[in-house]
């Protein structure tokens, strides 16, 4: 997408987003979709009146649409206020619920923060967790993860993609490991639902997160799916809202929007996913032919159809996402802090780069609207953007001198 | 013509906040960062305390860019400051001196990581809220000189920076008060214009800079004995990092009147303490040195310098005993000379240069 936007505080000639994965823009039919929930039918789907029913039956459609996308029964999905409560819900109420059984956990050490930091919460309190390393794709390795389970072992928690160098893991491989051994299977499902044919039953999933925001949907609204059967304490108590398992006042409009959004995303799977791996292996093949001393960060092909992550020698990644802002391209590296400044991405440190290639990465995340030409433009400016750097670069001057 | 870009430090004060809006109202292109050299506490302390310790600043430093319409960023350089700045500052404890950390963060932080950054992505200059202003001489050379406001003037910890260092420098502060800064800061209605000034060391929010260096260090405090100016034991202290010359609190010695702290030995251990005579000199040695006004110094100089950032500055003599080492003879006695302090050098308003005190 190019435009002149004027950001009150500098007009850039062109406007090419490239952070998919951090968000994506909320697509005009799930506005559309959104919008009566939040002006005409306003109810609360647990009041008594008529009117009300209008809010319970939209969120009993975009249930039911989302649970076809998983291969999984309506009530099998629980709203949430985004992924990150769903893998919080999902780790702490498994410990809580299965910690009499024992207290172990095995993850990843690539999983999303919300993960982690939970789990680090989780040790904090007694569990033991065990974070599988990673080869350089970023895959685990099956036998690793077979030695490391226990007879304490309660659950086996790895994302389906990860949202940093795109590495697909083999979910159904290690969901048939859980099930062979009684584990509950989670998987952190954000990057990949609506992005990735997922099939509940055939990965022999437990518990699934997911998040609306990362495909065209609204911010703020999420899901956990716990499959019938699995014993569950609740995160946020209160009303019985969720079939009593996650309380408050359901977020209607976003709810509907979460819906239509998984329904967009699965009518244009086919299609969309086949032109953005085109274009995302254009992209790839383009920065690494005419940038010399790039690095691909993940596996070429079993990776998110999107998402490019490379790692320029020599140069720092802060400097260059600044200056790609200063030419109206958003892309990313690492992971923002609070602040808004950047470390070194705990991904990319795990696959085995130096902290000098992790700090020089950067992250491309296409939507169905790049296009060609915007790619085009990008690999021009990062080309033009490197050699400054580079120029400036003491270590890049010794380097070539050699 | 093309505008000039300034990359703005902006430490989400009140001066740094009217730097950035001198600078954008006298035509330059501002872009205003904060630096990020923080230290992340563990998660859940974190989130005790809501937020790590440098968030507020951010905060605040990012809506007064909003406010002045300028872009915003935060620069990471926690790995420099972990080096340059806290590191020397323990290793200097540990060794019996009282670093000055902020010379330290000026010189290889600010100036060096922040000023590299900036140009690479394309700024001019970088410009600061200090309290200082810096003029070409006409002998060629870039020198700070003391701000308007002599009691607010920065210029003391800024004594290190090179010439090519000032030559990319702005300091629009400089030339005004205090209360002229405050008073532009409440004509803009900007929301830092009351925000207090801080006092102490970023990185030490509770002064307890004893306690910072256990916690950081894999060495224990080793107590030791305090000894008078005879050599005779007369009690036991906590450990070196506790003490700075001239100390006269936390000593826990009753002797009746009031006693200081006089040396730090630390090869045997030991803190000297003696009566308040004893805390004074007229003379030292300094090393490290950086000249500013002057390229180097030949021979003799009569200069003021300034053994400590809140010092009035005193008469002397100065002249170089080695290549790296000078010699500074006061006409007064000087209370606490403190060895790991700058001595800072003015011939007038201007600095000449300074040094570490040996």
């Amino acid at each position: 997408m190019t435009g002149v936007v004027d950001e009150g505080m500098r007009t850039v000639k062109k406007f090419i987003y490239l952070d998919n994965a951090a968000t994506t823009k909320t697509a005009p039919e799930v506005i559309d979709a959104m919008l009566p929930y939040m002006s005409e039918n306003f109810g609360n789907p647990s009041s008594v009146y008529t009117f009300a029913s209008l809010s319970k039956q939209a969120i009993g459609e975009a249930r039911n649409r989302i649970a076809q996308v998983l291969g999984a029964q309506e009530n099998e999905i629980y709203f949430t206020a985004g992924g990150s409560e769903a893998d919080n819900w999902a780790l702490q109420a498994t410990a809580e619920t299965y910690g009499g059984k024992g207290n172990h956990i095995i993850t990843t050490k690539i999983e999303h923060h919300a993960v982690l930091h939970t789990c680090e919460y989780l040790e904090s309190k007694g569990f033991d967790v065990t974070y599988l390393g990673v080869n350089q794709n970023g895959l685990i390795d099956f036998e690793e993860l077979e030695s490391a389970i226990r007879p304490t072992t309660i659950l086996i928690s790895v994302m389906t993609a990860n949202n940093e160098i795109g590495t697909i893991e083999p979910i159904r491989e290690i969901g048939k490991i859980a099930h062979k051994h009684n584990i509950l299977f989670h998987t952190d499902a954000v990057q990949a639902f609506g992005q990735l044919p997922i099939s509940v039953d055939d990965c022999h999933i437990d518990l699934l997160s997911a998040s609306g925001h990362k495909i065209n949907g609204p911010k703020g609204v999420g899901f956990l799916y716990i499959r019938n059967g699995v014993k569950m304490h609740s995160l946020i108590y209160g009303g019985g809202q969720e079939r009593k398992r996650r309380a408050g006042t359901e977020n209607v409009p976003g709810i509907v929007g979460f819906g239509k959004a998984a329904e967009r995303a699965m009518d244009t799977i086919g299609n969309r996913i086949q032109g953005e791996i085109k274009l995302r292996d254009y992209l790839m093949e383009k920065i690494l032919a005419e940038i010399p001393y790039t690095k691909l960060n993940g596996d070429k092909t079993n990776r998110l159809p999107n998402n490019v992550n490379v790692s320029f020698g020599f140069v720092e990644g802060e400097s260059l996402l600044i200056m790609l802002d200063m030419e109206g391209i958003c892309a990313s590296s690492g992971s923002a802090c609070a602040s808004g400044s950047l470390d070194p991405s705990h991904v990319l440190l795990a696959v085995g780069l130096s902290e000098e290639m992790a700090r020089g990465s950067l992250r491309l995340t296409l939507s169905e609207e790049t296009t060609k030409d915007d790619i085009d433009y990008v690999v021009e400016t990062l080309k033009k953007i490197v050699e400054r750097l580079r120029s400036r670069s003491q270590s890049y001057q010794n380097f070539i001198k050699q | 013509m093309e505008k000039k870009k300034v990359v703005v430090g902006m430490s989400g004060g009140v001066d740094s906040s009217v730097a950035a809006y001198l600078l954008k109202k006298a035509g330059y292109d501002v872009i205003g960062v904060t630096m990020q050299i923080w230290q992340d506490e563990d998660e859940i302390t974190q989130q005790e305390h809501g937020g790590c310790c440098g968030l507020s600043a951010v905060d605040d430093a990012r809506a007064v860019a909003q406010q002045l319409e300028i872009p915003y960023y935060v620069m990471n350089f926690k790995n420099e400051f972990q080096d340059k700045v806290i590191n020397y500052f323990i290793k200097e404890y540990l060794e019996g001196r009282t670093p000055n950390p902020c010379i330290a963060c000026n010189r290889y932080v600010k100036w060096e990581s922040l000023l590299e950054r900036s140009l690479d992505i394309g700024a001019d200059f970088i410009a600061t809220g200090h309290y200082a202003r810096i003029e070409k001489l006409s002998n060629g050379r870039y020198a700070l000189r003391k701000s308007a406001t002599d009691a607010k003037d920065q210029t003391y910890a800024l004594y290190n920076l090179t010439q090519d260092q000032l030559s990319r420098t702005l300091m629009p502060v400089g030339e005004y008060t205090k209360d002229e800064i405050r008073k532009v800061a409440d004509e803009i209605n900007l929301r830092v214009a009351h925000k207090p000034d801080s006092q102490e060391i970023c990185f030490v929010p509770d002064n307890d800079y004893a306690k910072f260096i256990e916690e950081n260090t894999s060495k224990k405090m080793v107590p030791g004995n305090f000894v008078n100016t005879k050599g005779e034991i007369i009690g036991r202290h906590q450990g070196i990092t506790h003490y700075t010359v001239g100390q006269r609190k936390g000593l826990n010695l009753a002797m009746g009147h009031p006693v200081f702290v006089v040396e730090i030995r630390p090869e045997t251990n030991e803190v000297v303490i003696g009566e308040n005579e004893d805390v004074f000199a007229s003379q030292l040695y300094a090393n490290n040195l950086n000249f500013m006004a002057i390229e180097n110094l030949e021979g003799e100089k009569e200069v003021t310098a300034k053994i400590r950032y809140n010092h009035a500055g005193s008469k002397c003599t100065i002249q170089k005993v080695g290549e790296d080492k000078i010699y500074c003879k006061f006409q007064e006695l000087q209370r606490a000379i403190t060895p790991g302090q700058a001595v800072v050098f003015y011939d007038g308003d201007y600095v000449l240069g300074g040094g570490t005190i040996l």
